[in-house]
């Protein structure tokens, strides 16, 4: 595209004066400007997937045992092992409920008004003051005391306060404060992408407006519900401070996360912390492909099947 | 349109006030820590006996308050800094030109922002430490830059889409170099789109909790792990100073959320990408 300029431009003389190396570089008919994608890159190389080999030919090389005792021990004790099915059980019901809420929230929301500004402006606040803050806002809120309780009591719905800290419950609340704005906001950008002419044509065809969802709506955003899904479930998975902060991080709440922790900071075993947070990556992948697999069968049903 | 409008209506009800639950929840949780930061003592009804700004003083000084805002400046500064120095001339490059490898370029650039930062931190912080940048300012800003790189690079995209490439040809035919036209074109025009993307960088990175704990050291934390340490380490401080100490981490972060709210969407804030046409 440079060429066609250079083509256009007035006769040489007229030309300024070029630096020696960028006429070079032109008559040889190279453009040197996709470099600009170097630096950014190079972060990218040297600290995400520099760190991700060097960690997972760390794992090969534990501190005892062949290479594979890093992976034996994890999947022969049951307190390491134990931890993807405690990850996976507090994570996929909250995924699903999030995605599960969003979905109709946004859709009631989709088009353009003040109530949608009021709700995204106050969803937002959660995201952006993060999980360590809303774990500690609910340590008061949902203690004994605190003022959950005491509405309830107020209302005559419980005569004696419910204990919910430093149970599971406590972290599937947080995870809930938190997760739920980030699935909402994921599908209000999804939902207000589709055309609305769309659904105003079925109207007018006499689609009701729950076949409108089910019919326009729903095939049109399923893409956007597995990424939504995906990247909900992957968070969720990776609950880390709220499992510390509100749950029971030495049983039920015992995430993998914390397990990684441990081993890398407390037991200074960088290899077995290695394959841990590989594993925990491994089984992230495997979630989000199964997903985003879901997705893609859904999509070709109604496209192959061209009899309806 | 036959279908019966009372289903529609309670629907809609249903989900008002599910909504409007789930808000007053939200708010509420922010409020207990905000009064109880300002509250003498508060033994159960709903509002402490009397109101104190006693514990913010005390959080100051128990929780080295200064220094760790200090930290917190200097690591988020510099990661809005680097993040875009190396983030804009490569969404620029992802915008506007072909090259050999771009898909994987793309997917380099998506990667750090799907995989949680946990799962990466923990092979980050071994490979930073063994470098013996771990437990530095230095290993805590490197840690942040790898979600923030790619994620202005992701941000700044279509706002170089939407420059006329015509203004960058017509700046070539008069004899500009690529240096000068970044400079004289390209860098004004992107002005509002770096604010923003330097905005969201700059609450993800106060907000960041998972990489600045797995690098930092005692000195080079930054408030949301004081903060979580604190918690930690509860019931060694009062309660209600570690509350001071979260308003003004609530404070720092949501002082630049009203900004942002002027330029950006909430839904962008969430990290997907819309793409504006002019």
């Amino acid at each position: 595209m440079s060429g066609a300029v250079h083509n256009a431009a007035s006769p040489p003389s007229a030309a300024p004066p070029r630096t020696a190396r960028a006429d070079d570089a032109r008559a040889a008919g190279r453009d040197l400007r996709p470099l600009l994608v170097l630096p950014g890159l190079a972060v990218v190389v040297a600290l995400f997937l520099y760190p991700f080999l060097y960690g997972l030919f760390l794992s090969f090389e534990p501190l005892e045992g062949g290479a594979l005792a890093n992976y034996i021990r994890f999947f022969s004790e049951n307190r390491l092992y134990g931890t993807i099915g405690t990850t996976l059980w507090l994570s996929l019901p909250i995924t699903v409920l999030n995605v599960g809420l969003a979905l109709p929230v946004a859709y009631a929301l989709r088009v353009p008004s003040t109530s949608q500004r009021i709700i995204t402006t106050i969803l937002v606040v959660p995201i952006t003051l993060g999980t360590v803050l809303a774990a500690q806002g609910l340590l008061s809120y949902l203690s004994p005391q605190g003022w959950m309780n005491r509405a309830l009591l107020d209302l005559g719905l419980i005569v004696e306060p419910i204990r919910l800290l430093h149970k599971p419950a406590a972290v599937v609340i947080s995870l809930v404060i938190t997760g739920f704005p980030f699935a909402f906001l994921m599908m209000l950008s999804y939902v207000t992408g589709i055309d609305p002419t769309l659904a105003r044509a079925a109207a007018t065809l006499g689609a009701p407006a729950h076949r409108q969802f089910f019919r326009i709506y729903l095939p049109l955003l399923a893409p956007g519900i597995a990424i939504t899904f995906a990247l909900c479930f992957v968070q969720a998975f990776a609950v880390f401070p709220s499992a510390v902060m509100l749950g029971a991080p030495a049983g039920p709440t015992r995430v993998i996360s914390i397990a990684a922790y441990e081993a890398a900071f407390e037991d200074y075993d960088y290899s077995m912390a290695s394959a841990i947070a590989l594993i925990m990556g491994a089984v992230q992948l495997g979630v989000v492909a199964f997903v985003l697999g879901l997705r893609n069968l859904a999509y070709r049903g109604p496209v192959a099947s061209g009899k309806g | 349109m036959t279908a019966s409008p009372i289903a529609q209506r309670a629907w809609n009800l249903a989900l008002g006030t599910m909504m409007v639950f789930f808000l007053l929840n939200i708010l509420a949780v922010i409020a207990v820590v905000a009064i109880n930061s300002l509250g003498r003592r508060w033994f159960g009804g709903w509002l402490p006996d009397g109101f104190t700004l006693g514990w913010y003083a005390a959080a100051w000084g128990e929780f080295q308050l200064s220094s760790v805002l200090m930290v917190t400046a200097q690591v988020a500064g510099a990661v809005v800094v680097l993040s875009l120095l190396v983030g804009v001339p490569a969404a620029y490059a992802m915008a506007r030109l072909r090259f050999p490898g771009k898909r994987l370029a793309l997917l380099a650039f998506l990667l750090p922002l799907l995989v949680p930062p946990i799962t990466y931190g923990i092979p980050l912080a071994t490979v930073l430490y063994q470098l013996g940048l771990g437990g530095t300012i230095w290993g805590v800003i490197l840690a942040n830059l790898v979600p923030a790189a790619p994620f202005v690079v992701l941000v700044m995209t279509p706002f170089v889409e939407q420059i006329d490439v015509k203004l960058e040809d017509a700046a070539r035919v008069f004899g500009a170099g690529t240096m000068t036209i970044f400079r004289r074109i390209l860098v004004p025009l992107l002005l509002p789109g770096m604010l923003s993307a330097g905005l969201l960088v700059l609450m993800r990175t106060l907000s960041m909790f998972e990489l600045t704990f797995l690098t930092a050291g005692a000195d080079s934390q930054t408030l949301v792990v004081a903060l979580y340490y604190a918690v930690f380490a509860a019931g060694v401080r009062a309660p209600q100073s570690i509350d001071a100490m979260a308003v003004i981490y609530m404070a720092t972060t949501l002082i630049w959320l009203l900004l942002a709210l002027r330029f950006v969407d909430p839904t962008q804030m969430v990290g997907r990408v819309k793409a504006q046409r002019a």
